[in-house]
């Protein structure tokens, strides 16, 4: 079978896949990627996992119920180990989002025109995994209506206002600022899509919906003027948002004086790392995707193999992050620096370390490989790896510096309980949830960036 | 003469319907030189070229997202200046009440905040949606206009527009169809 046949056979060397399969036009990519929101037919692995995701969301309902009930004593942090899964998971989550606006901005500014076939669901990934993030911390008090005066700066009636030289409320100002602009930029690139099923709707009731979330677009020239003029510059400020939200994340580790979080370095490898686990994330969704809803056409292997190179060049940056890691350690000359690196190692918990360093930086070099990059269940596993490595990389930083710190007679173990599995296993549900919503209802391609990027739509002179 | 813009006229304006954008950028230019302004053209993703064929390529959308990251960006100063300084000085480890490094976060986050608001709800309110009525989608086919089909609307509020003479005019271009655009 040629490559040309089947659109996930290796291509022959020396030729790159296309962006958008070969025989496409302006009606049939509305038909193809409008036709799975607008079908009446719902498919059965769509309700099977559905199903699942639901009853894994309803199980961190239970979980956050039995801790509101109980408070955080069902979870396994203790002292020293104070931080425990609740801001591991949000750091796992919120980084995992960042290749959402990766996409979506800054390959925009950079005119990489194969970000359009990918770019509207993983903005979606972005929204619905920085809400997973939200959730923590709200949750991690297990006093939700105690956390607004110090998270929010409203006047409360005890006259207390939040602490703006502390980086936890830089934190809340950074997550709620890239959830709220990461929702605008999503929804605004919505608005035409929304007007396409408007018009190709066949029932009055479907027709009426869309027509209202369309709110009465029609493709005006000078309305597209504008429509481009804010997305480019949504882009233009996304850029820089995105950069920093992982940026002041770090920074609740690295302003503390706790041997292994003190560290200059930690924004620029932390934002490495979110870019390279959300890459990971959107390979782990647009694979199944691609195939489940045959969409071989618009999410070709040129899209999986530019995502595999994006992981493997950000992976190398997580990589010499660990290395710059164990040098500052050693040179720093600071025994309990050096102290916690080979607790980190050789301690109770270096397991976690050697398995974080397999799963990040020794598996992932296999995309250095054609034949990985264009194979896509390989691509699905590596990212499954790398995710797993991303997430044991947040428990090795939160629980090993905590662990051990200063005066050994403080020193202790963490052990996380099953509450803690269920709201992290729970809050996976809920994403999947969310995402299995958005792609039946929502066009996950985005049709008028794909139209635009078809040859007959372009003017000839 | 009679002046059939002044009163209110009965037809919207006339819309061609083109197969390809070139075809339709081609009419947009004519319609332009030949001194249309009150013009518009529908096309199912952003053409570059139909907005300069019809003298809409400059817009103040840039100008309120300087006007939102400013407001932004002073709104997140001043909040932790009152906060920090005025209404709740505490004193954290002999740190200034006004440590104006600690407050940058914050205040770029509410410059992108304030920016990012202002643009899509400026766009949004200077192309004048959500508008649940247009008379455009009176146009039989007009459902076209967000999959495959180009339109160029002349409206009847153009002073230069007349129905017969911009009909052929119109026609000069060979659009597929050419129909009226009742309000």
């Amino acid at each position: 079978m040629s490559f040309y046949d089947n659109p996930d056979a290796l291509p022959p060397k020396g030729v790159r896949p296309p962006i958008i399969g070969p025989g496409q036009d302006l009606g049939t990519v509305t038909d193809r990627i409008g036709g799975v929101v607008l079908t009446r037919h719902t498919p059965v692995f769509w309700i099977i996992i559905f199903a699942i995701a639901a009853m894994l969301a309803g199980m961190l309902q239970t979980a956050i119920g039995y801790l509101l009930f109980k408070g955080v004593g069902i979870w396994g942090i203790n002292i020293p180990v104070g931080w425990g899964f609740a801001i591991i998971n949000f750091v796992w989550w919120i980084g995992i989002g960042h290749a959402g606006t990766l996409i979506s901005a800054i390959l925009l500014l950079f005119k990489q025109s194969w970000r359009t076939s990918i770019n509207r669901f993983a903005e979606a990934m972005t929204i619905f995994a920085v809400m997973q993030a939200g959730l923590f911390p709200l949750i991690h008090t297990g006093r939700p209506w105690l956390a607004a005066y110090w998270l929010f700066p409203y006047p409360s009636s005890m006259g207390v206002w939040p602490q703006f030289r502390s980086p936890l409320i830089w934190d809340v100002f950074a997550v709620s600022t890239y959830f709220t602009v990461s929702f605008l930029f999503w929804g605004i690139g919505l608005i035409p899509d929304f007007a396409t099923l408007r018009d190709s709707a066949k029932s009055l009731v479907v027709r009426r919906i869309y027509g209202m979330l369309a709110m009465g677009w029609r493709g005006s020239a000078r309305h597209w003027n504008r429509y481009e003029t804010a997305y480019m510059l949504l882009a233009g400020l996304a850029t820089p948002l995105v950069l920093s939200v992982h940026s002041v994340v770090s920074l609740d580790f690295a302003v503390s004086v706790i041997p292994g979080w003190h560290t200059t370095f930690f924004p620029p490898y932390f934002v490495a790392g979110a870019i390279y686990s959300g890459f990971s994330m959107v390979l782990i969704l647009a694979i199944p995707f691609r195939y489940l809803y045959g969409m071989q056409d618009f999410i070709t292997l040129r899209h999986l193999q530019n995502c595999a190179k994006v992981m493997l060049a950000t992976g190398l940056i997580v990589a010499y992050s660990y290395g710059m890691e164990v040098f500052f350690a050693w040179y720093s000359a600071n025994k309990y620096e050096w102290g916690m690196m080979w607790n980190r190692m050789a301690g109770p918990y270096g397991h976690y370390y050697w398995m974080l360093i397999l799963c990040n930086i020794v598996l992932p070099q296999s995309l250095w490989f054609n034949r990985v990059r264009s194979t896509p269940w390989l691509l699905f596993l590596v990212s499954l790896v790398v995710n797993t490595g991303m997430w044991l990389e947040r428990y090795v930083i939160v629980v090993v510096s905590l662990q051990r710190d200063y005066v050994p007679s403080s020193w202790g173990m963490y052990w996380f309980t099953k509450w803690d599995v269920m709201t992290f296993v729970g809050t996976m549900g809920f994403f999947t949830l969310l995402f299995f919503l958005f792609i039946r209802f929502m066009p996950a391609i985005s049709i008028f960036e794909i139209r635009s990027l078809l040859p007959q739509s372009k003017v000839k002179e | 003469m009679t002046a059939s813009h002044l009163t209110s006229s009965p037809v919207y304006g006339l819309m061609a319907e083109f197969e390809t954008p070139t075809d339709l950028v081609h009419a947009a230019k004519g319609a332009f030189e030949a001194g249309y302004r009150k013009m518009d053209t529908y096309t199912p993703y952003p053409l570059e070229e139909a907005a300069e064929a019809i003298g809409a390529h400059h817009n103040r959308v840039p100008l309120i997202c300087l006007i939102g990251a400013i407001l932004g960006m002073c709104g997140g100063y001043s909040l932790e200046y009152w906060v920090s300084v005025v209404n709740y000085p505490i004193n954290v480890g002999g740190k200034p009440f006004h440590a104006w490094p600690a407050f940058i976060p914050v205040t770029f986050e509410c410059a992108i905040l304030g920016a990012s608001l202002a643009t899509v709800f400026g766009m949004l309110a200077l192309n004048g949606l959500p508008q649940p009525y247009h008379p455009v989608f009176n146009s039989p086919n007009f459902v076209r206009a967000s999959r495959d089909r180009f339109f160029l609307c002349i409206e009847s509020q153009d002073p230069k527009f007349r129905l017969d003479d911009t009909r052929r005019f119109l026609q000069d271009f060979h659009p597929s169809e050419i129909t009226e655009v009742p309000y």
